[in-house]
């Protein structure tokens, strides 16, 4: 690539990499304060998740779903505090692409488990199949 | 010491892929003798076999996809004959060896040729028409390549060492678990696979970054090419899909190798999950192969019919649509495995809303041509072939897309017909196009035109003669992938089949001819200008061929068909006169990092195929020392100086100013 | 008409007409984000990956053969520990990000040796739980479910693996080449890598372990 000449870039001014401390304002204190508190925040779900997991409090059937949301609770402060993946105009492309990922992940996990039920209904039963 | 390989590797008692093999490599040793003899192995140490030029790149992919359409047509000729002359008799192929020729066509077909063929054109043009150097990564372009190149070679060894899979182009469990496939072919599909598709998977991360954040300033998103759109639909696809490939293979080879129950019958395995997830990948995989050659056609049709794209907007649309949907289909590759009538509605009616986007491009081309000046040259003939062949094959696929339809036609040569139907006429036609357009700009002459048109036309009317059979046989309730039958109603249209085959043998010989002619007469078709077709992109304002650098200064966009737009101000004497400001430019460095890679994943996958664990080992520890060395480079780019770009760039634009001169009384 | 005009007319650049996109941040900054962007997207092409491996895992999670289920073999606590190690390593690291953005040798070597530490000490607890359930017949070969489980865990593991050998490099390239620019934009990378091995973790000690043991 490049390094001389001019315009490579489309959104110069206003672009980001995913992962990039914050361009402006090298506050080493800032970014600390940053990654601190979500790790505080991730540390507390977990926590939670653990304790939801072990604990009779919660109905039961509802467990799983409840860890579920927790697990994409504690992903988007992964996101936000630690990759730095936020909603402003320099972040675009990189929620696009983050969307474009979910999606593929959806329907790979959605439509397998869906696809793969209805199969296995369909399966004789182990017991009346020979050997 | 060297694991299973023994002397009993090599087919001493198989006379046909014995002498198939021998002749392979007596060539392969001529070629490389030759070369060396002729002191050429420097340059192409330096220019294509260490280069990071995406032009050079491209060039390697297409070379290669072009070599092994050879092999993977011989494979189709030895099915063709085979079935024309075993009726009621064993042929003179038999059935272990029949099935390997059936699995190795498609492996081939799909893996490398349609793959690099397609890769290779967007490697070429794309960063030629963002009006940029290069792609984002280029060394890692190169060894995207060199691993695709290691798969096809691993591959063509099975040839000659030990044998290949039978399983089919996909290995089907319980098939192709260790109980039912022991020996080493099924491995040597899944290495040799598997290498490659990690070389695809860093192809598409390339050019996503490539399209998305490279541009030459001022061309938007919505000023690009509509090549560059389909290559970002196509790569987007790559990404998304050839994970779950890498995943599925692995899964297998982890049963094959450690005894895992992933797709076993015994200890709660389960065979259908396999399906599943190799359709995940499967049916995005042909919208890889099929939206790039749409790109082409986009190119090609607006080009000769002298006229800006119909419906660019609709276009873009059509095209990103096509990219999701194409990952909401794949149930439709196993309706009949079982799934139930909820879950065969919905994938059978999302099969038939894809036909939708494709239809609106078919309309958008057809509106091109209407009221312009159309030009019947090869690219544009191959383009006219694909529109009609290409539909009837979409419709064939709305037909299976019908569930109850399909229950019948499974695994008929009716979707043989189908999907060869799609892929030559869509894919293939769309490469031969591309490679007849964009010829000149890679090698600085055109191809030969009256051979070029033979070829269509053998093309054309053999694939018609091939494959319009195939679909009556396979409603007459013919299966896939027989080696001898004994219906007598199935053979007429069995022998029109094979001389079908015939016929596109004839085409291919007549595309080897026109390489042959056009070399020997490239000085007659030169093409001094550097815009042999009256082009539209930015890729026509460059030499044919383009210098290193692709362009002197990088162009500044001011709407679509940036180049047409320029020509045509040029014409009326409307455009500028004075001479850019040359400045330096900085070229990212050759690296041999791909092709040494390279070879340690050969020698990697082919001890793991004959389980011999220390050249295993080595090449693993080779593999990531190349890695360490590449990482410690200081020097990653050279410097070409301003005075050498000057010098460059006024050679080429006095050269296109002299050939115009010369052509002007004629226009 | 003038075909020179025509000539000189086209493959220019620059030549006058309306200006180009406003060149604020310097071409290295450019590069930082086209190298960002581009490891972002193999990120997610790992993460779709991995999806593959997630939805055979929940296929199969039942399929156990008669042998041992998830609820008999996993033990939270060391699970509890793996998690508090990773996601205290994934801090370790933003840590050494900033240290490195800084130019802060202190901050970096030290946070990155830290995270290194505390990568081991997962690694070496999913060994253990590893070679343990081996020990008592519960291989991967034993059932669909533990071929599914080893293989998930152990794809994640691998890559914990494969990152810690990263680490050490960025720790070797500072020191050999300093802080220069493009050693800068592998520690990007590779703090990008580390951060998502810690939400894919996320989703294994949920689907894998807490669902296996709650439900």
């Amino acid at each position: 690539m490049s390094d001389t000449d001019a315009g490579l870039h489309l959104h110069d001014a206003s672009d980001h990499a995913p992962g990039d401390e914050p361009a402006t304002g090298h506050e080493i204190a800032e970014g600390l304060l940053g990654y601190i508190v979500g790790l505080f925040l991730a540390a507390l779900i977990t926590a939670v998740a653990f304790f939801i997991s072990g604990t009779s409090l919660v109905w039961g059937p509802s467990i799983p779903l409840a860890l579920v949301v927790l697990a994409i609770a504690q992903m988007g402060v992964h996101l936000v505090f630690f990759i730095h993946i936020t909603t402003g105009p320099d972040n675009t492309n990189n929620v696009l692409a983050l969307a474009f990922g979910v999606l593929i992940v959806f329907l790979i996990l959605v439509g397998s488990l869906w696809i793969m039920y209805n199969l296995n209904q369909s399966m004789t039963p182990m017991h009346m199949q020979m050997g | 010491m060297f694991g299973k390989l023994t002397w009993d590797a090599i087919p001493f008692d198989q006379p046909i892929p014995l002498a198939a093999g021998g002749i392979v490599v007596v060539v392969i040793l001529g070629v490389v003798a030759f070369v060396a003899i002729k002191g050429w192995i420097p340059y192409l140490w330096r220019e294509w076999i260490t280069s990071v030029d995406h032009k050079h790149i491209g060039i390697m992919y297409v070379t290669l996809a072009a070599v092994m359409l050879l092999r993977g047509f011989i494979d189709a000729i030895m099915m063709r004959s085979q079935q024309a002359i075993a009726f009621q008799s064993q042929g003179y192929l038999p059935p272990e060896h029949y099935n390997q020729i059936f699995s190795a066509h498609g492996t081939i077909m799909i893996f490398f040729v349609a793959m690099p063929f397609v890769i290779g054109l967007m490697n070429f043009v794309v960063p030629l028409q963002l009006g940029v150097r290069d792609v984002a990564f280029p060394t890692l372009n190169s060894v995207s390549f060199w691993l695709t190149a290691t798969g096809a070679l691993l591959v063509n060894i099975s040839l000659v060492v030990g044998e290949f899979s039978r399983t089919g182009w996909l290995p089907f469990p319980p098939l192709s678990e260790l109980t039912y496939s022991p020996g080493v072919g099924v491995d040597y599909y899944l290495w040799g696979v598997q290498i490659s598709g990690v070389g695809t998977v860093m192809t598409g991360v390339n050019f996503v970054t490539t399209i998305l954040k490279i541009h030459a300033p001022g061309m938007t998103y919505m000023r690009m090419p509509v090549f560059c759109w389909t290559a970002f639909a196509s790569m987007l696809v790559i990404v998304a899909a050839f994970p779950v490939l890498t995943a599925t293979l692995a899964m297998l080879t982890l049963d094959r190798y450690l005894g895992f129950h992933f797709f076993t019958n015994e200890a709660g395995g389960n065979v259908m999950m396999f399906m599943n997830l190799i359709w995940v990948w499967g049916h995005p995989e042909v919208y890889i192969l099929v939206l790039p050659a749409f790109g082409v056609f986009s190119e090609v049709v607006s080009t000769f019919s002298r006229k800006p794209l119909f419906g660019y907007r609709s276009m873009v649309w059509a095209t990103m649509a096509i990219c999701v949907i194409s990952y909401m289909v794949w149930l439709h590759h196993f309706f009949t495995m079982g799934a139930g009538p909820n879950v065969n509605a919905v994938f059978g009616i999302a099969s038939m809303i894809i036909a939708v986007p494709t239809g609106v491009k078919i309309f958008n081309w057809m509106f091109t041509m209407y009221g312009g000046r159309v030009v019947y040259a090869t690219p544009m003939l191959w383009s006219l072939g694909f529109m009609v062949t290409f539909v009837i094959g979409g419709l064939t696929g709305v037909l299976v897309a019908v569930v109850p339809a399909d229950f019948m036609l499974h695994n008929s040569l009716f979707q043989v017909a189908h999907f060869h139907n799609v892929i030559i006429g869509g894919v293939l036609f769309g490469m031969f196009a591309g490679y007849t357009f964009w010829f000149p700009k890679a090698f600085g002459f055109r191809l030969d035109e009256s051979w070029g048109k033979a070829a269509f036309w053998c093309w054309f009317i053999g694939f018609y003669l091939a494959f319009m059979p195939l679909y009556v046989v396979g409603l007459m309730g013919m299966t896939r992938r027989m080696q001898h039958y004994d219906v007598p109603e199935w053979r007429p249209w069995l022998l029109v089949a094979a001389l079908g085959a015939a016929v596109i043998l004839a085409g291919i010989l007549c595309q080897v001819a026109q390489l042959v002619v056009s070399i020997r007469h490239r000085e007659e078709l030169r093409d001094l200008t550097g815009d042999p077709w009256m082009g539209r992109a930015l890729e026509w304002s460059t030499s044919s061929p383009p210098p290193a650098f692709n362009f002197a200064v990088l162009p500044h966009v001011e709407g679509r068909d940036e180049y047409w737009r320029r020509a045509r101000l040029a014409e009326r004497g409307a455009g500028p006169t004075v001479e850019p400001v040359y400045k330096a430019i900085e070229m990212p460095r050759n690296s041999a990092t791909g092709f040494v890679c390279a070879f340690f994943a050969t020698f990697g996958g082919f001890g793991m195929i004959w389980h011999i664990w220390w050249l295993v080992i080595v090449s693993l520890v080779g593999a990531f020392a190349t890695f360490v060395v590449f990482a410690w480079r200081d020097r990653t780019e050279y410097e070409i100086p301003a005075e050498e770009v000057a010098r460059i760039d006024r050679e080429n634009r006095a050269a296109r100013r002299l050939a115009l001169a010369q052509m002007e009384p004629a226009e | 008409m003038s075909i020179a005009a025509r000539t000189t007319a086209v493959g220019l650049g620059g030549e006058g007409a309306a200006p180009s996109v406003p060149h604020e941040l310097s071409e290295l900054a450019q590069k930082r984000i086209i190298v960002g962007y581009g490891f972002w997207i193999f990120l997610l092409s790992d993460i779709v990956m991995f999806s593959a491996f997630f939805a055979t895992y929940a296929v199969l999670v039942d399929e156990t053969a008669g042998g041992p289920s998830g609820r008999e073999l996993f033990h939270l606590d060391i699970v509890a520990f793996e998690t508090a190690f990773l996601l205290l390593s994934s801090f370790a690291c933003g840590v050494a990000s900033i240290g490195a953005r800084a130019h802060r040798d202190a901050m970096y070597y030290g946070a990155m040796a830290v995270t290194a530490l505390l990568g081991a000490g997962f690694l070496f607890l999913e060994i253990r739980e590893f070679v343990g359930m081996i020990a008592i017949g519960a291989g991967p070969q034993r059932s669909a479910f533990l071929s599914a489980f080893f293989t998930l865990v152990g794809c994640h593991g691998l890559h914990v693996t494969l990152g810690l050998m990263w680490l050490l490099t960025m720790m070797a390239q500072v020191f050999a080449k300093g802080y220069r620019p493009d050693i800068l934009r592998r520690v990007l990378c590779f703090a990008l890598f580390w951060h998502t091995l810690d939400i894919i973790w996320v989703a294994i000690f949920t689907v894998v372990y807490l669902m296996g043991v709650a439900v």
